[in-house]
């Protein structure tokens, strides 16, 4: 057992830390968010500087040769700063898909942009009718003219619009490579016949629906050697899932330590809150919580190498058990702040909304209960 | 024993029903069915007119003499459901249930001439001006002063959370008129012109993006004694008197019913594993427990009311009914999010369309459950909050 970072990983955090904490002060994070895409070029390519889009790639593709440790460094200071940025959305998400889906050939061509940031992915699967199943894809490629031509529609893709790519999950058409089931295909950003509408998600991030009518491609846009790629994709948001988690528990400590300082400070009936009992015992359950989640946290993301139904039920056990707990830290934060925990200028009520966000991505706490028993059955 | 409605109840009800969905404009039927998004001040303004047009309705506790309905409880107690379930909007609290009846019972003559018609027909609106920054649960402690100089009071300071300031007509706040005792004596209810000199506003918006909350500056602001209600460093007692009816009032249990319904029409339309949300067994066993919550509070609500001696025997108890019914909102609420799945992250309210495809977004409700949601956190926190109720509970009525 080892529950400690390595020397080189300690100075990646503080680093990181550092870096998140300069960047997204409150009310410049606000500003951030008021912008067209939601982020700041600028801040993404000091992140990039700093290595963090390639901290989880081998180094053959150009990056540093970490991985899913890594991330989860980087994703607990998103958390705990709010900081919103496509970085799940094009590094853990649309990279990966590169990464375990491509041939090496693609992995060498593609990740190199992504992890120095100069690329940016988005993972276009999520359909509206199939809710947060991984396997229904109504999205078809058909084979044309020595490529696909893809049509379909996905719904909520984390930084669409931002992306220069989309990896594109659709149904392949029989009799090709051993043939049939679902493909990854890479469709540019701007390809003709791509339609991206973007919105703002409650937590001041962004998506799109992707409508896809009849997108031209060639046969090299196909991730890999064909043939099925729902374990790649299971694999990919396994993955999205532990650092949605630790994105989350880095939320959830930031909550517990503002609330507890509060409690500290704010005095009624001429005591502090803090010395209420009633209050005590909610934040020693705060806190639980917050220990809880961290230890989950490990739990999802040092499974990420394990065959695959350890990796998922893993993933499942904490996104479920996260996904309640920070919803929960969170609507006590608010609570316990009383009337300053209803404002936009107070960080608080921004965490909640990052929860119930985290929540409504890959799935929320129902869906992976769900997920885990189905697993463990056959465990 | 009866816990239902007997024929003549039934029969009021069937009539209240009717008119009540002959009377509701579209728009706002509407708003209410996006669960309030989006219903404004004046909206209310506009539904009190006409329920008050329609022989009272608008304040359907006042007497007759003046000019409510003169209802027994039980058939305020139906019309106000009836409303909820007709997807109306609710009646004004603050004019209806609290001000109104603090004037009928501790007002004078000429107050209750000079504002209980404008109460009872929307001319007046009015807000709560009794939180300060340093006076939340704590709201005998307040500070705000009211100076008495010759026939005026003279108030300076300030107010915190005044919900829809900007829009009320008037004020009704509490302010303290003497701080040499202890801090419940030397509290005054005033009520103040909101057009007064010196009295100026601030936005605060919520982290929903709302913009319902105003900070209340007063600079001199002169208000005539001629609008104290009651007597002078007595106010705390009329205050408390028009608070409990607040906290009765937020059980809001008939609104929860109405959202219980949305819900299920939204889990009925929402796909899952091939079929229907509402026939995935697990969110079916969410809905039920959430359901049987409200049934809960809305059988006690009722036995509270209408058990021996009637609502006037009602006590602190009543404080239960607000806990637990502000919790299955939030629930309810909770599922109404968890039901569009992914689509339960879109912001709609603040979206950027800027692309190039004109289809909605998602389903109908992602344009305002997240933000509502958001919102209704508010309800565990004002009119007292779940602590401070719980807390009342524990002292009056379990004697700890
Ligand atoms: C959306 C909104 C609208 C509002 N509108 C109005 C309005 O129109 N007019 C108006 O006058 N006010 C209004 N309020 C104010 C509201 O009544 C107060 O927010 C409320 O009384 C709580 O006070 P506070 O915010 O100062 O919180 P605090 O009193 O500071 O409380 C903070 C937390 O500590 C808890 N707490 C406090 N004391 C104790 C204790 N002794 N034991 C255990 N727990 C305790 C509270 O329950 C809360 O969770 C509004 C508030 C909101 C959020």
């Amino acid at each position: 057992m080892d529950f400690t970072l390595s020397e080189e990983q300690a100075l990646f955090r503080d680093s990181v830390e550092r870096t998140v904490a300069d960047l997204f002060p409150f009310a410049r994070r606000q500003a951030a968010v008021a912008t067209e895409e939601g982020y700041r070029e600028d801040d993404w390519r000091r992140l990039a500087g700093l290595g963090c889009m390639a901290a989880p790639f081998p180094e053959a593709c150009g990056g540093l040769g970490g991985g899913p440790e890594e991330l989860m460094l980087i994703a607990e200071r998103f958390g705990r700063h709010l900081a919103n940025l496509p970085f799940l959305a094009s590094v853990v998400l649309g990279g990966h898909a590169v990464l375990f889906g491509g041939t090496e050939a693609q992995r060498e061509a593609i990740l190199p942009g992504v992890a120095d940031g100069s690329v940016k992915l988005a993972l276009a699967h999520g359909e509206r009718r199939a809710r947060f199943d991984l396997a229904p894809v109504s999205t078809v490629a058909r084979a044309e003219d020595g490529g696909y031509v893809v049509s379909g529609r996905k719904d909520v893709v984390l930084y669409g619009r931002a992306a220069d790519r989309l990896v594109v999950s659709a149904r392949l058409p029989d009799g090709r490579d051993g043939g049939g089931g679902t493909g990854l295909l890479l469709v540019p950003g701007d390809a003709e016949g791509v339609g991206r509408s973007s919105y703002a998600t409650h937590d001041g991030g962004r998506a799109c629906n992707v409508l896809l009518d009849d997108v031209r491609v060639g046969t090299d846009a196909l991730l890999g050697a064909g043939g099925d790629a729902l374990d790649v994709l299971e694999r990919v948001i396994d993955h999205g899932i532990a650092f949605l988690c630790a994105d989350a528990a880095g939320s959830m400590w930031r909550v517990y330590e503002t609330t507890l300082e509060y409690l500290k400070t704010r005095s009624q009936f001429g005591r502090t809150l803090g010395s209420f009992q009633a209050l005590q015992h909610r934040m020693v359950d705060v806190y639980t919580s917050c220990e809880l989640a961290r230890s989950m946290v490990f739990e999802a993301t040092l499974n990420l190498g394990a065959d695959a139904a350890t990796r998922s039920r893993a993933a499942s056990a904490a996104k479920a058990a996260i996904g309640e707990a920070a919803r929960g830290v969170c609507e006590e934060g608010v609570q316990l702040h009383g009337g300053v925990g209803m404002t936009m200028d107070v960080p608080v009520g921004h965490h909640l909304k990052r929860a119930m966000v985290m929540n409504a991505t890959f799935g929320d706490a129902r869906h992976h209960l769900a997920r885990y028993a189905r697993l463990g059955r056959a465990a | 024993m009866d816990i239902g409605y007997d024929d003549d109840l039934e029969r009021f009800r069937a009539h209240v029903g009717s008119v009540i969905r002959d009377i509701l404009p579209d728009d706002l039927r509407d708003k209410v069915r996006r669960e309030h998004a989006g219903l404004t001040p004046s909206d209310m303004r506009r539904w009190t007119r006409i329920l008050h047009d329609r022989g009272g309705w608008s304040v359907p506790g006042w007497p007759a003499e003046h000019g409510g309905p003169g209802w027994s409880y039980e058939r305020q107690y139906v019309f106000e459901r009836e409303l909820a379930l007709n997807e109306a909007p609710p009646l004004n609290v603050f004019s209806a249930g609290m001000v109104g009846p603090a004037l009928i019972e501790f007002g004078a003559r000429d107050q209750k001439r000079r504002f209980l018609p404008g109460l009872a027909n929307g001319d007046i609106l009015l807000c709560q001006g009794y939180s300060e920054p340093n006076a939340g649960s704590d709201l005998a402690s307040l500070q705000c002063r009211a100076d008495r100089d010759g026939d005026d009071y003279v108030v300076n300071g300030v107010k915190m959370w005044t919900s829809d300031a900007p829009h009320a007509d008037w004020m009704f706040g509490l302010f303290r008129t003497d701080s040499s005792g202890k801090k419940q004596h030397g509290i005054t209810l005033l009520l103040i012109d909101m057009a007064s000199p010196g009295l100026t506003m601030a936005p605060i918006r919520t982290f929903e993006g709302g913009d319902e909350l105003n900070q209340t500056y007063f600079d001199d602001v002169r208000v005539p004694a001629a609008n104290r209600i009651g007597e002078e460093h007595k106010g705390w007692g009329i205050g408390k008197y028009i608070l409990g009816m607040e906290r009765f009032g937020s059980a809001e249990v008939g609104r929860s019913m109405g959202m219980m319904r949305r819900l299920k029409r939204i889990a009925a339309a929402e796909p899952a594993a091939g079929g229907r949300l509402i026939d995935d067994p697990h969110f079916a066993l969410e809905l039920a427990r959430a359901e049987i919550a409200l049934r809960e509070v809305e059988l006690t609500e009722r036995r509270m009311l209408f058990g021996p001696g009637g609502p006037d025997a009602m006590g602190f108890e009543a404080s239960l009914l607000k806990v637990r019914g502000t919790e299955v909102q939030q629930k309810i609420m909770g599922l109404m999010v968890e039901a569009l799945g992914s689509c339960g992250a879109i912001d709609a309210g603040d979206m950027r369309p800027g692309g190039d495809n004109a289809e909605p977004l998602g389903p109908d409700a992602a344009a305002h459950a997240g933000r509502v949601f958001y919102n209704l956190r508010k309800s565990t926190i004002w009119g007292g909050s779940t602590e401070v109720q719980k807390n009342i509970i524990a002292k009056a009525v379990l004697g700890l």
